[in-house]
């Protein structure tokens, strides 16, 4: 189930825009990484380069190793739609499908990947549901739109539908940064649950946040604009937080929190 | 300075009400002016207007008129229209918006809205004298094979006429079909990116994104161009005078009868409007067209949301 994900001197280009330039770092199955730096360092770019959702842009272009297990998902034999059956991903705005109902959102990814059967589709649902919190919420209402919902249950929906297909890692793009503290609280505790089974990839601008859930912690960079981002350093995020090694990490980090 | 923004403000909405008005007025009073010429017709109609398929008006003391055969024919042709052009469409505005490469999308795109830009009147004679001739076996080989199926038995024109009711349908879906397109076209390109993102990042193929994202987003504009389109089909008068033959026999259920629709009657019987009994009566004939026409656009408004200004 929960992979390991390595990233082998990786450079990501937009066309002839070099956006980010040779990372290498590696996240152990069933812990949480966050990726935080300045707006515009490429954090979004490295995400999506994981689920290979980078390449839906057109000219959009990466070089280098992405392995999971080993596995390379950029080998020519990879193809990307089995990539991202496999990889969960939850983005910064919550994008349930509007006019789908609730239940149908959740088992949307099972039904791409060819599930019929209605008596295991209600029980995923009901599993995944469970998993994000927000079984209680919505157990009345599964036939409800579910564009029909607040945007905190709304952004655990997204949730429920990225694990209804057991991913092997789950990816989510500042997905608190639409909600309101509560929300936001109850998506963490959620992530600190999914950890046991999941490996989790999350970017966050909020310090705390990543102080919070994550095990590890990138710190990305970019020297001007127009410059290449890069990964300043990845350690524990105890040690990001209290003893980075880079001088760029601390100013960054105690410029936020000072 | 508050109240002159404030005056500025009121001339506008002054003028924005005042348009609106002058619009909704002007319709009315179309449906005003037909209503007062077609009285007098309709009190001096032998037949029931509603029922009757026949339509003579040579003698002003005898009129016998009713629109039957003419809804008949005009729903026959329309429909056909839209059965043919909605699919199409369809399969055109997907390409266009979800398949091909911006290069190969905008003159393709260019080329659909070209087509409406066609005058109706070349529609019309390229339909009798190149398209009638190329369907005919088409025609031929339906009512020889499929005849037992009442769309497709002989028809009331002799064997071999050209122009029959499926000529103009198929003539009217080329028509429709740039309305449609473009119509289709707009909306499934405003699919949200996020929806589109979301059904990508499940492991969507491009099919799948299409049926998860686009289509619930964009069906109801779809429809909408749809009706946009049979409203233009119902009122389509010179191409349809041109191809589809007159007929003295019975409308049946046959896409290979002859006949005319609203539109096309009326405009037939041009030298006639001479007279005003005779007139009121095709000006009745013409009073439910508009409100076919009329219910139809309305309905492609409904269904659009006020998505759709067309
Ligand atoms: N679709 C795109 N086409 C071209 N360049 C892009 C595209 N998306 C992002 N970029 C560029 O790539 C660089 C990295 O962007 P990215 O979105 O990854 O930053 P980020 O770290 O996620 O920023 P933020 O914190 O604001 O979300 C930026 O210079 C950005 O302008
Ligand atoms: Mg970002």
């Amino acid at each position: 189930m929960a992979k390991r994900i390595d990233l082998k001197d990786v450079d990501i280009y937009y066309g002839a825009f070099h956006a980010v330039q040779s990372v290498n770092l590696t996240v152990a199955p069933r812990s949480v990484t966050a990726f935080i730096g300045p707006s515009g360092c490429g954090k979004s770019t490295v995400l999506r380069t994981l689920n290979r959702m980078h390449e839906e842009i057109p000219g959009a272009r990466v070089d280098g190793q992405i392995l999971l297990d080993g596995e390379n998902i950029y080998d020519r034999s990879a193809d990307a739609v089995a990539v991202r059956r496999t990889i969960g991903m939850v983005f910064q705005m919550p994008n349930p499908f509007p006019t789908m109902s609730i239940r149908d959102n959740v088992v949307a990814g099972l039904r791409l990947q060819g599930v019929k059967d209605k008596k295991k589709l209600d029980e995923v649902a009901e599993a995944s549901l469970r998993g994000a919190n927000l079984w209680n919420e919505v157990k009345d209402r599964l036939d409800k739109p579910g564009g029909g919902i607040s945007g905190g249950q709304q952004q655990r929906l997204c949730i429920a539908r990225a694990i209804a297909v057991q991913p092997d890692v789950l990816l989510m793009d500042e997905p608190c940064s639409a909600l309101d503290p509560i929300s936001t609280l109850a998506i963490e505790d959620l992530i600190a649950d999914l950890k046991k089974e999941y490996t989790i990839v999350i970017v966050t601008h909020n310090m705390q946040q990543a102080a919070r859930v994550s095990d590890q912690t990138g710190f990305f960079n970019l020297e001007a604009t127009g410059k290449p981002g890069h990964l300043v350093e990845i350690d524990d995020t105890e040690k990001i937080f209290s003893n980075p090694t880079e001088q760029a990490t601390e100013d960054y980090i105690s410029g936020r929190f000072g | 300075m508050w109240a002159s923004s404030r005056r500025g403000e009121s001339v506008f909405r002054g003028l924005t009400t005042g348009s609106g008005v002058l619009v909704v007025a002007s319709i009315a009073l179309i449906g005003l002016f037909l209503l007062i010429q077609a009285i007098p017709s309709l009190l001096a109609n032998q037949a029931n207007f509603f029922t009757s398929t026949e339509f003579s008006t040579g003698d002003p003391d005898n009129l016998r008129f009713g629109i039957l055969d003419l809804l008949v024919v005009t729903l026959k042709t329309s429909i056909l229209a839209l059965v043919i052009a909605m699919p199409i469409a369809l399969g055109v505005a997907l390409f266009l918006t979800q398949y091909a490469p911006k290069r190969v999308a905008r003159p393709f795109a260019y080329v659909i809205d070209l087509l409406a830009a066609v005058p109706s009147i070349v529609y019309g004679l390229w339909g009798i004298l190149v398209l009638a001739p190329v369907i005919l076996p088409v025609n031929q080989w339906l009512v020889d094979n499929l005849g037992w199926f009442p769309l497709f038995s002989q028809g009331n024109l002799p064997v071999g006429v050209r122009g029959t009711i499926f000529t103009g349908g198929v003539i009217l879906a080329v028509m429709i079909l740039p309305i449609i397109t473009a119509v289709a076209r707009e909306v499934f390109a405003q699919t949200p990116r996020f929806h589109i993102e979301a059904a990508k990042a499940l492991g969507a193929t491009r099919w799948e994104v299409i049926t998860m994202a686009v289509l619930p987003y964009g069906r109801s504009g779809y429809i909408a161009g749809s009706m946009l389109g049979l409203g233009r089909a119902l009122g389509e008068t010179i191409a349809i005078l041109l191809v589809i033959s007159a007929s003295t026999g019975m409308q049946t259920l046959s896409l290979f009868d002859g006949g005319y629709t609203f539109a096309s009657l009326i405009a037939s019987a041009a030298s006639e409007f001479s007279q005003p009994l005779p007139t009121g009566a095709y000006i009745s004939a013409g009073l439910v067209l508009f409100v076919l026409t009329f219910v139809v656009n309305a309905l492609a408004r409904v269904v659009a949301g006020g998505k759709v200004n067309g």
